[in-house]
C-alpha cells in the first residue's frame, strides 16, 4: 500500500545499476518523481519494493560543454536547464521548452532524464531534444553506449530502456554553431491536463537564403515523439520563403498522424494549429540561425 | 536495502535524526512527525502548491517529495520563517513576507497562505526587486481559491520593499467606504491573519487525538446501478482495522439532505446508487494506509443500470425515476404580465438557447471532520462547516442521539463558496466513532473531494425576448432546466434563484419563467457562490448583447434603458423602494472603459506588432439577491459579552470561509459598543457556545449575522447603561461608550469598560446580552410582494485579448462596479471583488468538470483547471454604495454579485472580437477558431 517500500540514494551511476540489481522485487528509478510517484499513488502504476533516486549522482547533475558537445546530466533540475546560460546558447528550443514544464517548484526537481523516460509523444523535453538531434548515453551492469534520442521510445508511455539494468545518465548535443538556430513552441488549452494539444521544436542550419539542414519534431505526432522527415525535406528543396515554409506545413501533414482527443483537441484543429506553430518557430529559429557560418 | 535506515534532516534550524518510513513524503514527516501543520495539503499532486517548502534554498512541492531524500538537506517551513527575523529582543518577529500580506489583505481563508508565503520567500531568495512579471512566474503554480492574487502580488513587492530598504512593511492605500466611521468603513486587517501567516491557524486535519482512528468510506463508484452484494469481512479481518459498517449498522435515519433526507449516509443492499460517489461501506483503521487497503478488500457486487445524465434526458416520460417521487425535484415558475401581449408589442424577437457546465467549488482544504467523544458521552465533531447547526441536527438523526449529546465545533474553513453546506464526513466520523469508542478523522483527498461533494447546477437555458426599436424590453420569457444530480442537496433553492434572475437586473413588463429542476446519476448540485443567478445570467446578458447587435444600439445604452431602479418592479412583482445603486455601477464602468479603451470599445483592434491579436472590450451586469428570501425565516443569533479586561467577544454560529465576517463582526460590534476595534474577539460556530447564526449561505453573512451582532451588542450598551444610571443615580441619555470607556455626565471620571464589566458581574448582572435578529419577512415565490429583503448590483467590463491563429482568449482588464450598500470592511471586499472575477473567469475560461455517463473524468485537481496568478487581469473596482435602511449600517451582501457578471462580460468581448456567440461554457477556444472559418 506504500508509495514504495525501500528507498535508496545512489551516489553514482554504478551505484545506481547496483541497486536495480539488488533485488528481485519490482525497482524503479526516480529522478524528480513528479511523473512517477503521480502514476504510483494514484494507482497507474504498482507500488515498487524499491525506489532508486538519482537526484544526487554528481555526474547526472553536471552541466558542461565537453568539446563541441553540451553535456546535460539526466538530473540536472529543470529549472537550471531553464536558466542556463550554456543552454540558452547551444540549444534555446530546449531552453524554451523547460521553462515551461510545471511551475517552478516542479521544476525545481523535475529532469529531463524523467521527461525522456516517461516516454509520452508529446512531453515538451522531449521534443525539444529530439529537434536538438540529442543522444543519449545509457548505462548498463556492461557498460556505456550513446544511442539517438529517438531510439529510446518503443510507445506512448512505453521507454526501450531495460528499466531493471539501464540509467539515462544524460544528454549530449552539438554545440551551436553561428548559422544554427532552434526554437518551440506549444500550445495549451486551458481546461484539462497540462499537456499540451500541440508543441514542436525546430533546429536548422542556414547557408545564405537557405535551410540546409532542420530537424522538425513534434508531439503528439504518433504513438512515439515524432520528426517530420517530409517536412524537413521540403524545408531544405529550396530557397527560404514564405511559399516554402507553406509547403513545408502540408508536407508535416504527410507523414505526421495528428489524432483526436476527446475533450481536448480534433485532429483538424491540430493539423491547423501545427501549420500556426511551424511558422512562428522556424522565423525564430532562422533569425537566431544569423550569424555567418 | 535502504542507503541510510535514518533522515538526518534540519528542519527550521534545528538537527533531527528520525527513522525512515516507507512511502513517506516529505510533508507527512512535517505534518506527522514533527507537527508542523503550517505544511498544507490541498491536492497531493503537485498542483496547488501548498505544500511548498524550502528545501536547500529552493522551493519543492513537500507532497511528493520523499522525505528520504531530504536526508543531509536543510528545510524551512512556514513555522520557521519569523524565526529568521529575530530582533535585538531575541524575540522572533514576523518576517517582512508575513506582514505585507496581513497588511495588504492577502490571506482570506489562509489555506493556501503558507504555500505563497513560502513560494514567494524562494523568489525572493534569488530577485529582490520581482516584478510583476517575476512574481507570476514564480507564483504560477501556487493556486489561491480565494484569489486574491492581485494583492498577493502587491504583497510581495511591499515586502521586497521593506527588506531592501530596512523599512517597515508599508500598508495599502486603497479606497474605503465613502462613509467611514469609527471602526465600520475603514481598513482593518483580519483579527486571524497572524495566525494564518505563521502557519498556527488550525484546520479540522490539523488537529489530532490520542488513539484517532482514520476513517474512510467505499465509494460504489458505479453511476447508477443496484448494490447487490456487499462483503466486508475481509477487510473486517485485515489487522489494524478497528471497524467495518454498512447501512445496517446506522441506528437511526439512513438518509440526510438539508433540505430534503435523499441522501442515503450508506446504500444498503437491495437499493439504489445513484452516482459514482454514493459510499456503500466504512472503514476505520489505525492509519489512513490500513484504512486505504481495507477498502480494497471489500467486495460489492453491482447490477448496472442505464444512466440519467442530462435534465432534459430526465425529464422524458421513458426515463426511469431514480427517487420515489420521479425525477421531478421542483417545476419553478415566474409569471408577470401577459406574454401573448408582451411578444405581439414587441418590435424585435430573439431567441437562444444557452448551456451552462457543472463547475466544482475546489476550495482548496478537502473535507475532513474529526469525532470525538467527550468524557460525559457526547459527540463532538470538529469540522469546517457552512452550517453547524444543520450538522448537528443531521449527526444527531443518524446517530438517533438527542441534538444536545451533538457538539458540532466550527474549525477555520480553508474556503467553502457553497460546497460545505450539505454533510461530507461528519456522519461517516460520527458513526465510526461511536462503533469504536475512539477518536476518528475522516479526510477526503481531493479525489474524493471531486467526486462526492455537490457541484454547481450544469444549467440548459432558452431565452425569448422581445423588444421595441428603441431598445425597451417587452417580453422576457425562459426555460431552464437545471441538473442537480443525484440528490436534492439545495437544488431547489438553487434553480428558483436561477429563475427569478433570469430575465436580468431589468424591469420586463410580461415575463414568464420555467424551470425544471431535475434529478440524474450526475454528481449532486447544490450551493455554489452565484447560487444559479451565475447561469442565468450568462444567457440573458448574451443575449442583451445580441439584441443590441439586432437593434444596432450600444449595448450599454440598451441595459441602462432597462435597468431597474427605484420603483421598479421585479419579474416576481417586488416593487424596489430603496438601494438600487446598478445605474451607477453601469455608468461607472462604462465612463472607465470608455476612458481607456475609447469612443467605440466594443471595435476589436489589432495589436499592432502581432496583428492576429484583437482587442476589444464587452459588458455585463448583474443583480443577486442578499438572503434566502422567498418566505424562508431568515434569522441569526448572536451573543456580545465584556470581561473584565476589557476585552469584547462576539459569539454565533456562522461560518467564516475567508470571507471576512469575523472583521465584519467586529467592527459592527466594536462600532456600536464604541470600543476600538482591537478590543473585540469573535467566536464563530460552536453548537455549545455560540448561537445559530443560520447558514452561511445567499451571501446574507454581513447582513443578517451583523445585524444580530449589532443588535446584541446594542443590547449590551443598554444594559451596562441601565446599570451605570442606576449605580451612579445618572440620567441614561447622557452615559457614552467611547474608545472602550463608559463617559459620564457631570465631569465625572470616564470608566474603563472592562470595569463595568467587573462590577456587573459582581452584583450578579451578567455583562452580556443575546440577539435574536428576524429579517424583514419575504413573500414565497408566485404572490408577488417582497420575495427578498435586499438585492445587489454590479456591472463589469472584459478587456479581451484573442489569437486568431489559435484561438486563445486571456483576459487583460476587468473593470468592476459594485453596489454593497456600504462597505463594512474595505480590505474585506477587496478581496471579495479579485476573488469573485478569478471565479467568474475560471468559469468562461478553464473550468470544466466533465462527468462522461455518470462517470467523473475530472476528478483529480490536474484536470479540473482553477485559475493561477498567470491568468490575472489588471482589476479595478469600484464601490458603489446605496445604503439600505435595515442593514447594519447600511450594508448589504457582496460574496456573490461580484462574479455573476464576469463570465458573460468576456464571451460578450469574444463576440466582438470575433463574431463568434459563445453559447456554451466554458469558452472552446477550438470552437471559436471553426466558427471563424480559420479550418474546416
Ligand atoms: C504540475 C505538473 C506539470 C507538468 N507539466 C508538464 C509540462 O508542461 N510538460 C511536460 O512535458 N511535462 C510536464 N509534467 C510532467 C513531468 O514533470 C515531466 O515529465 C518531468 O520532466 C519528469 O521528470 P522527473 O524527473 O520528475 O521524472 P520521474 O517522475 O522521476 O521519472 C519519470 C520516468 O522516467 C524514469 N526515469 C527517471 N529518471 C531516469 C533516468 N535517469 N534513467 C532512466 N529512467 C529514468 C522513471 O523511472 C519514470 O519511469 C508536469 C508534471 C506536473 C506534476
Ligand atoms: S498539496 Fe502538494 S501541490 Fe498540492
Ligand atoms: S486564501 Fe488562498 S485559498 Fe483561501
Amino acid at each position: 500500500m506504500n508509495t514504495w517500500t525501500h528507498y535508496h540514494l545512489a551516489k553514482t551511476v554504478d551505484d545506481a545499476l547496483q541497486a536495480l540489481s539488488s533485488t528481485q522485487g519490482e525497482t524503479r528509478l526516480v529522478s524528480g518523481g513528479t511523473d512517477l510517484l503521480l502514476d504510483i499513488q494514484q494507482g497507474r502504476m504498482p507500488a515498487p519494493e524499491l525506489l532508486v533516486d538519482l537526484t544526487g549522482v554528481e555526474e547526472m547533475r553536471c552541466l558542461e560543454l565537453r568539446g563541441a558537445e553540451l553535456f546535460i546530466g539526466a538530473a540536472v533540475p529543470l529549472s537550471r536547464v531553464a536558466e542556463s546560460p550554456l543552454v540558452a546558447e547551444h540549444a534555446r528550443a530546449l531552453t524554451e521548452a523547460a521553462g515551461l514544464i510545471g511551475g517552478p517548484q516542479v521544476r525545481n526537481v523535475a529532469t529531463l532524464g524523467g521527461n525522456v523516460g516517461h516516454a509520452l509523444p508529446a512531453a515538451d523535453g522531449t521534443i525539444s531534444l529530439l529537434a536538438m538531434g540529442a543522444q543519449a548515453e545509457v548505462a548498463a551492469p556492461e557498460g556505456r553506449r550513446r544511442v539517438d534520442l529517438a531510439a529510446l521510445f518503443a510507445g506512448p508511455g512505453q521507454s526501450n530502456l531495460d528499466r531493471r539494468r539501464e540509467v539515462l545518465v544524460g544528454f549530449y548535443l552539438a554545440a551551436r554553431q553561428p548559422n544554427e538556430g532552434s526554437a518551440f513552441a506549444r500550445v495549451m488549452r486551458p481546461q484539462g491536463v497540462a499537456l499540451p494539444i500541440l508543441n514542436m521544436g525546430i533546429w536548422l542550419r542556414r547557408e545564405g537564403s537557405r535551410v540546409v539542414d532542420v530537424r522538425v519534431a513534434v508531439g503528439p505526432g504518433g504513438p512515439r515523439p515524432h520528426r517530420s522527415a517530409a517536412a524537413e525535406t521540403c524545408l531544405c528543396a529550396g530557397e527560404f520563403t514564405p511559399e516554402r515554409v507553406e509547403l513545408a506545413c502540408k508536407a508535416l501533414l504527410e507523414d505526421t498522424r495528428f489524432r483526436t482527443s476527446p475533450q481536448r483537441a480534433t485532429a483538424a484543429y491540430r493539423n491547423h494549429l501545427s501549420g500556426v506553430l511551424m511558422k512562428d518557430i522556424i522565423q525564430r529559429a532562422w533569425v537566431r540561425a544569423a550569424g555567418q557560418a | 536495502m535502504d542507503s541510510s535506515p535514518e533522515i538526518h534532516l534540519i528542519v527550521n534550524g534545528v538537527p533531527h535524526t528520525l527513522p525512515a518510513l516507507p512511502g513517506e513524503m516529505l510533508a507527512d514527516l512535517l505534518r506527522e512527525r514533527l507537527g508542523l501543520t503550517g505544511v498544507k495539503i490541498g491536492c497531493n499532486e503537485c498542483e496547488c502548491g501548498a505544500c511548498t517548502v524550502i528545501v536547500d534554498g529552493l522551493p519543492v512541492l513537500s507532497c511528493n517529495y520523499p522525505s528520504q531524500r531530504a536526508d543531509g538537506k536543510s528545510v524551512l517551513t512556514i513555522e520557521g520563517l519569523a524565526g529568521l527575523m529575530k530582533s535585538q529582543d531575541g524575540q522572533p518577529h514576523l518576517h517582512p513576507l508575513q506582514e505585507a500580506f496581513v497588511l495588504h489583505g492577502a490571506v482570506q481563508c489562509g489555506f493556501c497562505i503558507p504555500g505563497q508565503i513560502m513560494t514567494a520567500y524562494g523568489l525572493l531568495l534569488q530577485n529582490d526587486n520581482p516584478d510583476s512579471d517575476a512574481i507570476r512566474h514564480a507564483l504560477k503554480d501556487t493556486l489561491c481559491r480565494c484569489a486574491g492574487y492581485p494583492t498577493i502580488e502587491r504583497a510581495i513587492q511591499a515586502a521586497a520593499l521593506a527588506m531592501r530598504t530596512g523599512q517597515a512593511v508599508q500598508a495599502p492605500s486603497l479606497p474605503q467606504s465613502a462613509r467611514p466611521r469609527n471602526e465600520v468603513g475603514r481598513h482593518h486587517i483580519r483579527p486571524e491573519a497572524v495566525a494564518k501567516v505563521t502557519g498556527d491557524a488550525l484546520y479540522s486535519d490539523d488537529i489530532t487525538f490520542p488513539g484517532l482512528l482514520h476513517g474512510r468510506a467505499k465509494r460504489a463508484m458505479h453511476p447508477h446501478a443496484r448494490l447487490k452484494r456487499l462483503d466486508v469481512e475481509k477487510a473486517r479481518a485485515l489487522p489494524g482495522v478497528a471497524a467495518v459498517l454498512t447501512a445496517a449498522d446506522i441506528p437511526g435515519d439512513h438518509n440526510h439532505g438539508l433540505v430534503i433526507p435523499d441522501w442515503p449516509t450508506l446504500v444498503g443492499i437491495g437499493e439504489r446508487i445513484r452516482y459514482v460517489g454514493d459510499s456503500v461501506a466504512l472503514v476505520a483503521a489505525e492509519t489512513r494506509e490500513i484504512a486505504t487497503a481495507a477498502l480494497e478488500l471489500i467486495e460489492a457486487d453491482y447490477e448496472d443500470l442505464p444512466p440519467i445524465t442530462s435534465a432534459v434526458q430526465a425529464r422524458q416520460p421513458e426515463t426511469e425515476a431514480i427517487h420515489p417521487n420521479g425525477n421531478l425535484l421542483k417545476h419553478i415558475k415566474v409569471r408577470k404580465g401577459d406574454m401573448e401581449a408582451g411578444f405581439a408589442r414587441a418590435e424585435v424577437v430573439l431567441e437562444h438557447t444557452f448551456h451552462t457546465q457543472i463547475t466544482d467549488h475546489a476550495f482548496m482544504e478537502p473535507e475532513c471532520s474529526v469525532a470525538h467523544l467527550s468524557s460525559d458521552e457526547r459527540m463532538e465533531i470538529y469540522v469546517g462547516s457552512q452550517i453547524p447547526y444543520s450538522d448537528r441536527a443531521q449527526v444527531a438523526r443518524a446517530l438517533c442521539w438527542d441534538e444536545e449529546k451533538v457538539r458540532i465545533v466550527g474549525m477555520l474553513i480553508g474556503g467553502g463558496f457553497g460546497g460545505k453546506e450539505d454533510i461530507t464526513g461528519q456522519i461517516h466520523a460520527a458513526l465510526l466513532c461511536r462503533a469504536t469508542g475512539r477518536p476518528v478523522k475522516v479526510l477526503y483527498d481531493r479525489h474524493e473531494s471531486l467526486l462526492v461533494h455537490p457541484k454547481r447546477h450544469a444549467t440548459q437555458i432558452r431565452v425569448k425576448v422581445g423588444a421595441l426599436r428603441d431598445g425597451q424590453l417587452t417580453a422576457v420569457e425562459t426555460e431552464l432546466y437545471g441538473d442537480t444530480g443525484a440528490y436534492a442537496s439545495l437544488g431547489e433553492k438553487v434553480m428558483t434563484r436561477a429563475t427569478t434572475h433570469s430575465s436580468g437586473p431589468y424591469e420586463v413588463e410580461h415575463v414568464r419563467a420555467d424551470c425544471y429542476a431535475m434529478y440524474t446519476n450526475n454528481p449532486p448540485a447544490g450551493a455554489f457562490r452565484g447560487f444559479g443567478v451565475l447561469q442565468s445570467a450568462f444567457a440573458v446578458e448574451s443575449i442583451m448583447d445580441m439584441l443590441a447587435a439586432e437593434l444596432k444600439m450600444d449595448p450599454v445604452e440598451l441595459r441602462r434603458r432597462n435597468a431597474l431602479r427605484v420603483g421598479s418592479v421585479t419579474n416576481t412583482g417586488q416593487k424596489l423602494t430603496e438601494s438600487v445603486g446598478l445605474l451607477e455601477c453601469i455608468d461607472k464602468v462604462d465612463a472607465e472603459m470608455r476612458r481607456l479603451g475609447g469612443p467605440e470599445p466594443f471595435k476589436p483592434v489589432s495589436v499592432p506588432e502581432a496583428p492576429h491579436l484583437l482587442r476589444v472590450w464587452g459588458f455585463a451586469a448583474a443583480y443577486k439577491n442578499t438572503g434566502l428570501g422567498g418566505g424562508a425565516p431568515d434569522k441569526a443569533g448572536a451573543e456580545v459579552e465584556v470581561y473584565p479586561n476589557g476585552m469584547a467577544e462576539v459569539r454565533t454560529s456562522s461560518a467564516e470561509l475567508g470571507q471576512g465576517l469575523v472583521t465584519v463582526l467586529q467592527l459592527v460590534a466594536a462600532e456600536e459598543l464604541g470600543m476600538p476595534a482591537e478590543q473585540v474577539r469573535v467566536l464563530l460556530s460552536d453548537t455549545d457556545l455560540t448561537p445559530d447564526g443560520g447558514p452561511t449561505t445567499a451571501s446574507r453573512q454581513t447582513y443578517v449575522t451583523g445585524n444580530a451582532a449589532r443588535g446584541a451588542a446594542k443590547a449590551l450598551c443598554e444594559a451596562m447603561t441601565a446599570y451605570i444610571a442606576e449605580k451612579y443615580d445618572l440620567p441614561p441619555d447622557q452615559i457614552r461608550f467611547v474608545e472602550g470607556l463608559a463617559q459620564l455626565p457631570g465631569g465625572l471620571k470616564a470608566i474603563p469598560v472592562g470595569q463595568v464589566a467587573a462590577e456587573m458581574s459582581a452584583d450578579g448582572r451578567p455583562p452580556r446580552a443575546l440577539f435574536e435578529y428576524w429579517a424583514p419577512a419575504t413573500k414565497p415565490l408566485g404572490q408577488g410582494g417582497d420575495m427578498h429583503f435586499a438585492y445587489s448590483f454590479a456591472a463589469q467590463a472584459a478587456q479581451i485579448e484573442v489569437n486568431t491563429l489559435t484561438g486563445e482568449v486571456k483576459v487583460l482588464r476587468m473593470l468592476a462596479a459594485n453596489d454593497v450598500g456600504s462597505a463594512i470592511n474595505p480590505l474585506g471586499l477587496q478581496g471579495q471583488v479579485e476573488g469573485g472575477i478569478m471565479m467568474g473567469i475560471g468559469n468562461a475560461l478553464t473550468e470544466h468538470f466533465i462527468v462522461d455517463n455518470g462517470r467523473v473524468v475530472t476528478d483529480r485537481l490536474s484536470r479540473y483547471r482553477v485559475p493561477g496568478i498567470a491568468l490575472t487581469p489588471e482589476i479595478t473596482s469600484f464601490i458603489v454604495e446605496h445604503p439600505t435602511a435595515e442593514g447594519p449600517f447600511g450594508a448589504k451582501g457582496v460574496g456573490e454579485v461580484v462574479l455573476i457578471p464576469t463570465s458573460p462580460a468576456i464571451t460578450n468581448a469574444i463576440f466582438n472580437a470575433t463574431g463568434v456567440r459563445v453559447d456554451r461554457l466554458p469558452v472552446d477556444q477550438e470552437l471559436i477558431l471553426r466558427e471563424m472559418g480559420r479550418f474546416a
